[in-house]
Order: C-alpha cells, then structure tokens, then sequence
C-alpha cells in the first residue's frame, strides 16, 4: 500500500515543470525589450551624425510613439501593418522550426495577393460569404503551392532552399508585371500597371467605420488572430507539429523515428507558403483593393525579421510584429512631423535584429539587465 | 605541488553537483577519482580548473587559499586539464597546437616556430611520450592526439594533470601505452588526478582511490586492498554483480530471417557483403566485430535506415527488405541506436518528448491529428521511474541528463512499447556500471519474455556476457559463428575470428 503512495507521488514530482529558469526568460523577453532600446538609441545616434539636430531627434521619437499607439487612428495603423507582418512571419517560423530557412515569403506574398485578386475582381455577383472567403483561399493556395516548389526541389534533388527560394521571389516580381500587363488583367482606361480592383463582396470589411470613415482596420486581424493560434495548435499540439519541430531539431533523429523528411520538407514549405499567401491575400482584399508593382513592399522580408525577433513562437511573432508595425506606423508620423525619412525606420528595425541575434552584446551592454556576466556558464 | 579542495559545493539550479567535497592532491601520486555518469567528478574538475566558481568552500594550492575568476586561472596556477574531447586544430601540427594561445614570439609579433619545436621536443623526451612535432593532427591516430593535449598542459607548466576519462577513445594497447605515460609523469613528480568510471583502470593505475556518489564522496581507499566488487558498491551505493542473471534457453519461432543481402555505402563500397542469419524468438544473437566492419549498415539495413541492393529480409513472414522504418517499428522492431546523440534522441527536446520520439502516433498518444500531451505526460513520468531515468521532471531538456540516463531514455523508450526483435547497437557505450547492469538486465528480460534480441557492441566481453549465439563480422562477411548454449564461448577463437583470421 505505502509502495503504491510512493510510486504516485514520485510520479506526480516527476510531472511538476521546472520553473521556468532566469536564463530562458531573459533570453525570451529581455534581450528583445534591451535590443530594441538600443537600436533605438543608435538609431538617434545616425540622426546625429546626418547633421539632424537635438530637437528634432526628439522630436520625432516623439512622433514615433504618436504615431504607433497616439491615437485610435494610429492604433488602427499598427494593427493594419501588423496583420500582414504576422501572417508571413508565422509561416517562416513554421519553416524555421521544421529547419527550413525560407527566404521566399516575398515571393509567396506576390503570388498570393495575384490570387486574390484575380478571384477578387473576375467573380462579381457571389455573395461575400462565399466571395471573401474564396479569394483568401485562393491567396493561400497559391502562396503554398509557390512555396511547395522550392520544398520539393529540395526534398527531389537537394537543392537548397535558401537558393531556390530566392529565386522564385525573383520571378514572383517579373510575373507580377507581367500580368499586370495582361488586357483581362489591367484596370480599364490604364496604361501604366494596375490590375482592376477587387469588387466589394470579396474585400475584408473596415471594422471602424462608424466610429471614422478613415480608420482602415480591417478583419484580416481576426484572420491573423486565428492564424496564430493554428499555428500554435499545429506546432505544439499536433503530429505534424511534433514532426515539424523533430526534423527541424535533428534530422537523423527524425528518421531514425521513422519521420518521412521529404513529405515533411513539402508540407512545411507549402503551409509556410500558404500563410504567406494569405498575408499577401490580406493586403490584397483588406487594403490596397488591387495589385500594383511592388504592393509587397517588403512584408515577406520583414516577416523574416518579425520570425527571428519571436523565436519562431507564435505568440513571439505576434508580438514582433506588433511592434514592427508600430514602427512602421509611427515611422510614418515621424516622417510628417519631424521630416526624417521613413528610411531610418529600416534602419532601427535592422539593428533591432542585429542586437537579438547577438545576444552577448546586449548582455555586454546592460551587464545589471542579467543575472550574470555573458560567457562564464558553458 | 599539492592541492586540496576544501568543503566545496556546487549548484546548478535545483540541482547540488558538488556537495561540501573535500580532496587532496599530491605531487608525485596518481589519484583516481572514481564515480558514476553524473556523480560530480566533471563539474569538481571544472571547479579546480577555474571553468567554474564554487558557491561554497575553497581551493589550497600548497596550503595558501586561491581563488580562480576564469578558465585561464587554473592552468596559470599550475592546474592542467585533458578533456575528454579534444581540443586540437585539425590542420595544425602538433607543434602549432602545442603552443596555441601561448606562441613564443619575437620582434613584431614574429612566430618563433624553431623554438616552439624544440620546446615541443624536449618535453616529448622528459616524458617519453613520443610525438613528432611536425606531424598533422589530423594524421594521427586518436591515442597520440590525446599525448597531444597532454602535452599541451605540461608546455603551459602544469604540475597538476587532471585526465578526464582518458581512455574512453582508446584501444585495449594504447590503454597499456597510455598507463606508461602516466607513469612517467608521477615518477617525475607531477600530481595526476585520472577520472573514470572503469573499474579495473582505476585499480592499475591509482596510488590513491576516491569515489564520488551524487556529488559527495562516498570512499576512499588503497587500490592494493580493495576490490572491483567494493569498489563497484561504493560507487553505486549497493552491491553490483557483473554477472548477467537469465533465464533457461528456450528458443522458439524464426523471427528474423536475413537471406543473402548486400548493402553499399553511399560511395558504392561494399558495407555488408553476401550476409544471411536468422533470429530466433528468446535468442540474443551478439554481432561482434572490429569496428568499420559493416555491422553498422547491417543494423541500419535491418531497421530500414539503408538500403538493401539485394538479398531480402523477412520479419515475422512479412518481407521486409524494402519497408519504410515505420512499417518496421509497427512490426514490432525495437531499435536502440549505436549513437542516441546523433539519433536516439533530441536533445533540445524534453524527456517526454523524446519518449514518444517514434510512437507518438500510436494511437495510446494521438487521437486524429492531435497528440494526447497529458497521456505522453503520464506515461514519460511511468517510463522514468520504471527504467531508473534519473531527473527532477520530465519537462527537463534531454541535453540536461547525463549519458547514462539519456541511454536509459532511448532503452525505455524502445523496450516499453510491444516488442518482438530488439536491436542493440552498443547499448551501453561510455556507460557507469550501474547503467550497464540494468541496461543487460533489460534486455535480457526481453529475451526471457520471448523476444528476439540482436545485439552489436565493440566490447567483446559485453557480447560473450549476453548472447546465446555469437556471428563475428569482417570484412562485411559473417565468417564465424559460435554457440554459447553448447559451452562457454573461445575469447580466444573470437578474437582471432574479428582479426580476420580464419577459424
């Protein structure tokens, strides 16, 4: 009987989680908070050295808050800019976790929004609940697929994906101006490419409007909302998900578990493609109404920042990309108020990433942020 | 120089690797530091090395206290440390490996190479240890890098050498040679502290013996009056017996039946040539072999890891020469793998992960596209106790444990599960006693309850002490077998069977 107690109760210690220790938190959640700071701090230190004076560096850090989470309407502004930041960067943190490193979000963005809108514009007269939902998958789909092209050359042939991927971005923009030259393709009355635009069943309503006909928030954030916690269902809940994570983490081990690396290399590309995709559907269908040259505008290569910045956890890359579209919010007042260019918000979103993949800087930086000196535990 | 550790603890989180350790070191004596996988000798060598600082008690070198701050303080004490794993540049002579971080230099940062090499050279001959200083690192055999490292220690001027299970990557006569050097260094006055966990070493080499059991010692004693049964109960903290308990013999089905395969290495080199055996229900069949002979391919052909050019495979009248590792697994095919870091486990996963490593989706742990965490979670935790995976949760990373319970890990993992053919490759390489005293035991349990057991290991005595039957691999040919039911096995026929010689 006393044996039986003991047995329980030693299982029931084996089943309590360790705290979580003050390395893993620091690393998690201030080296991030730290980085930031600093890139901020460097980045008033370029203004300086462009011969911008005091005032105006203040000023615009100013703007910057403002502009981010001032007022409803810049609330409204982050949200926007997020959304589509967070839907790619889930998809390139999928990859990352499976041990893909896919560049190619650009391009899946590009090939997701032409799907969306060629559904968005070709198919008036569907109710929208058909309508929306029809061209977001179609942004998906084709995103995935796109993506599954690079997964499948290296599953096929070993051709990296790193290589492959950009290169589909690459074509992704010369078949966008192409099409956008296409005659059932481009905007009526147009010389210049612009593709129609998205009729109104298919667009992803304005959430505000009563409150202000400007406010663009849309319901791609109930889209992204969802996309995270799929994400994080499918990662740490799921077979795949375990598959994802096992392949990712030690291939030899995944196979030696009877793990089938090529269908999981395809598979990860394809969803990653997909939420791509669908981020580029979002901009599509919630935003711009129609496709131009370059309405990407780099969302799939700060997606790849917004991944790194959130370790590749959902929750972490919602986050990130909540700060980067404030930034790039804000990035936009800071331009009207102050005049600094939107530029140097690049700039600051760089170095952000510079500071986190260097972790011992920033620990070197703020030795008394950390429990100890950087380097002395192995 | 005499060094003395003085109540010395040491931390990590929850976990008490050191626990008030008093030591002395003595010039001119070779101390042996006796302990399980995880009993503390690394973390109190790292201590005495300066990689670590203690968070209690202190350090005496010839009785004045010292405090080390950092890695570089114990070498420039005197203290000098031989990893386990080498630290060498490849490409590097000897001689540039030797001197690396410490370059004799001239005028303008001028590397004077002359006088490295007759540095080099004149410790070489102090200590017999006979190593060219011009020679590559990466020509040279394992048991002279390791002279390398040790080398590199007494050109920093260790009178203290801390040799880290040094003869873990050693063949049975560099073992001999190797005794020799630490030999010459005692005689020449310096204090060697050797670490390991082989019992028989210790007694042949140590002038003094001291045992470490989790993180505190637990004895102390002269190698002429103890044994390796007290010894072994010391270190353990119950009495061992080395000899395996098992069952009657009583074979019964065919399980396994490999007919004639061929196997080739990606480099299309012949890796398993012609080879045809069967496996019987309640049989442990031991794969001995010079390492490189092909039994690696061998087992990964069986579990489906290699292709197989040609011959077949048949498992439980399934023909399974061309099945995928999962198919294999569902069969009932256990498979413990030579190396759990590159394959058996994950290290940056936790315990219960790597528990459910290849099963997760069976359908006890899954249920459509979802995992069952709770049940993976319960069942870890079971999996834990019963196979004596020593760790305060099973959310702990599987890096975090040390190689034995990792092993005990990847052994619960594949032998909990309903099992009909268990292959072991290597099962208990670089394991304390304990461990491989329970690892045997499991596995003969298997055999008892009527599995088929394969089992390849590099330690001869391992597979004499296990199996029914013995095939001698060379050369990618089976080209001996042996029965241990008829009479005790020939050590002497089998070696000479792995050498190549034809019985």
């Amino acid at each position: 009987m006393s044996d039986t107690t003991s047995q329980s109760s030693l299982t029931e210690k084996l089943l309590q989680r360790a705290a979580p220790g003050r390395a893993e938190f620091e690393d998690l959640v201030v080296v991030p908070i730290f980085a930031v700071i600093v890139a901020l701090i460097v980045g008033a230190f370029i203004m300086l050295a462009t011969a911008v004076d005091i005032t105006t560096i203040g000023r615009s850090y100013v703007a910057l808050l403002q502009g981010s989470l001032g007022s409803l309407n810049a609330v409204s502004e982050t949200l926007t800019a997020a959304i589509p930041l967070v839907l790619a960067g889930l998809g390139l943190a999928l990859g990352f976790r499976a041990g893909l490193f896919n560049i190619g979000a650009e391009g899946q963005v590009v090939v997701g929004g032409i799907a969306a809108v060629i559904v968005g514009f070709s198919m008036p007269g569907l109710p929208w609940i058909i309508h929306m939902p029809l061209a977001l998958l179609a942004g998906a789909v084709a995103g995935g697929l796109y993506a599954s092209i690079a997964g499948y050359l290296r599953a096929a042939t070993g051709a990296h994906e790193v290589i492959s991927t950009i290169m589909l971005n690459l074509i992704s923009y010369r078949l966008l101006d192409y099409m956008l030259g296409l005659s059932w393709m481009q905007r009526p009355g147009r010389s210049d490419p612009v593709s129609k635009s998205v009729v109104s069943s298919a667009e992803l309503p304005r959430l505000l409007t009563d409150i202000d006909p400007n406010l663009r928030l849309h319901a791609g954030i109930f889209l992204m909302i969802a996309a995270v916690i799929v994400v994080y269902w499918l990662l740490f809940k799921t077979k795949t998900g375990f598959e994802f994570r096992a392949s990712g983490e030690n291939p030899y081990a995944a196979r030696y578990a009877g793990i089938r690396a090529s269908l999981i290399i395809v598979l990860a590309m394809g969803t990653a493609g997909a939420l791509a995709g669908l981020a580029g559907a979002n901009q599509v269908l919630g935003v711009l109404d129609r496709t131009t040259p370059g309405f990407s505008a780099g969302i799939g290569f700060n997606a790849i920042s917004v991944a790194l910045l959130g370790r590749s956890h959902p929750i972490g890359v919602l986050f990130a990309g909540l700060l980067f579209g404030a930034l790039e919010a804000g990035g936009r007042q800071m331009q009207v108020d102050a005049g600094v260019s939107i530029d140097l918000i690049g700039i600051i979103q760089s170095l952000i990433i510079v500071f986190i993949a260097a972790p011992l800087l920033v620990r070197a930086i703020f030795p008394w942020g950390f429990a100890r000196p950087a380097g002395r535990r192995e | 120089m005499d060094v003395e550790l003085r109540g010395i603890t040491k931390r990590f989180g929850p976990v008490t690797a050191n626990d008030n350790v008093n030591l002395t070191i003595r010039a001119g004596e070779v101390l042996g530091l006796l302990g399980e996988n995880g009993a503390g000798k690394s973390t109190m060598m790292n201590i005495l090395s300066g990689l670590y600082a203690p968070d209690e008690g202190e350090i005496l070198i010839d009785g004045k206290p010292v405090r080390f701050e950092g890695p570089g303080d114990g070498i420039a004490a005197g203290i000098g440390m031989v990893h386990q794993h080498f630290m060498l540049v490849p490409v590097f002579t000897v001689a540039e490996n030797v001197i690396l971080g410490v370059e004799p230099t001239g005028r303008l940062d001028y590397l004077d190479i002359a006088t490295a090499r007759r540095q080099v050279r004149d410790i070489n001959e102090k200590y017999g240890l006979q190593v060219n200083p011009d020679a590559l690192i990466e020509d040279l055999p394992v048991g002279i890098q390791q002279r390398v490292e040790i080398l590199k220690v007494l050109f920093r001027s260790a009178e203290v050498l801390i040799l880290d299970e040094p003869t873990a990557v050693l063949t049975p006569q560099e073992v001999e040679e190797f005794f020799g050097i630490v030999k010459s260094l005692r005689d020449a006055g310096k204090a060697v502290v050797f670490i390991t966990h082989k019992l028989h070493e210790i007694l042949a080499i140590s002038d003094r013996i001291n045992v470490l059991r989790g993180g505190r010692i637990t004895g102390e004693g002269d190698p002429k009056s103890l044994t390796e049964n007290q010894l072994a109960e010391m270190m353990v903290g119950r009495p061992v017996s080395f000899d395996v308990a098992r069952g009657p013999f009583k074979p019964g089905d065919t399980l396994l039946e490999v007919n004639d395969i061929v196997v080739l290495r990606d480099n299309d080199e012949v890796a398993v040539d012609h080879v045809s055996f069967h496996v019987r229900s309640g049989e442990v069949v031991g794969i001995a072999g010079v390492q490189g002979n092909g039994q690696s391919e061998l087992i990964e052909a069986l579990t489906g890891l290699m292709h197989v050019s040609s011959g077949e495979i048949d498992f439980l009248d399934n023909d399974i020469t061309h099945a995928s590792v999962r198919e294999r697994h569902r069969l009932g095919m256990a498979h413990i793998p030579e190396d759990r870091h590159k394959s058996g486990m994950i290290g940056n996963f936790t315990i219960y992960e790597n528990m459910v490593l290849d099963s997760y989706y069976e359908d006890r742990f899954s249920n459509g596209p979802n995992i069952k965490w709770p049940e993976v979670l319960r069942t870890a935790a079971q999996y834990a106790i019963d196979f004596d995976v020593r760790t305060p949760s099973v959310y702990l990373k599987a890096d975090n444990l040390s190689g034995g319970n990792q092993q005990k890990m990847v052994v619960a993992r594949e032998l909990e599960r309903v099992t009909k053919l268990v292959i072991a490759s290597q099962p208990t390489r670089g394991l304390d006693v304990g461990s491989i005293e329970y690892i045997h035991g499991r596995l003969m349990n298997s055999r008892d309850e009527g599995d088929g057991v394969i089992i390849v290991s590099s330690e001869l005595d391992e597979i004499m002490s296990l199996s029914d039957r013995v095939l001698v691999m060379f050369d990618g040919r089976i080209v001996a077998e042996f029965d241990a039911i008829a009479g005790p096995l020939d050590k002497n026929a089998i070696g000479l069977a792995m050498a190549g010689v034809a019985a």
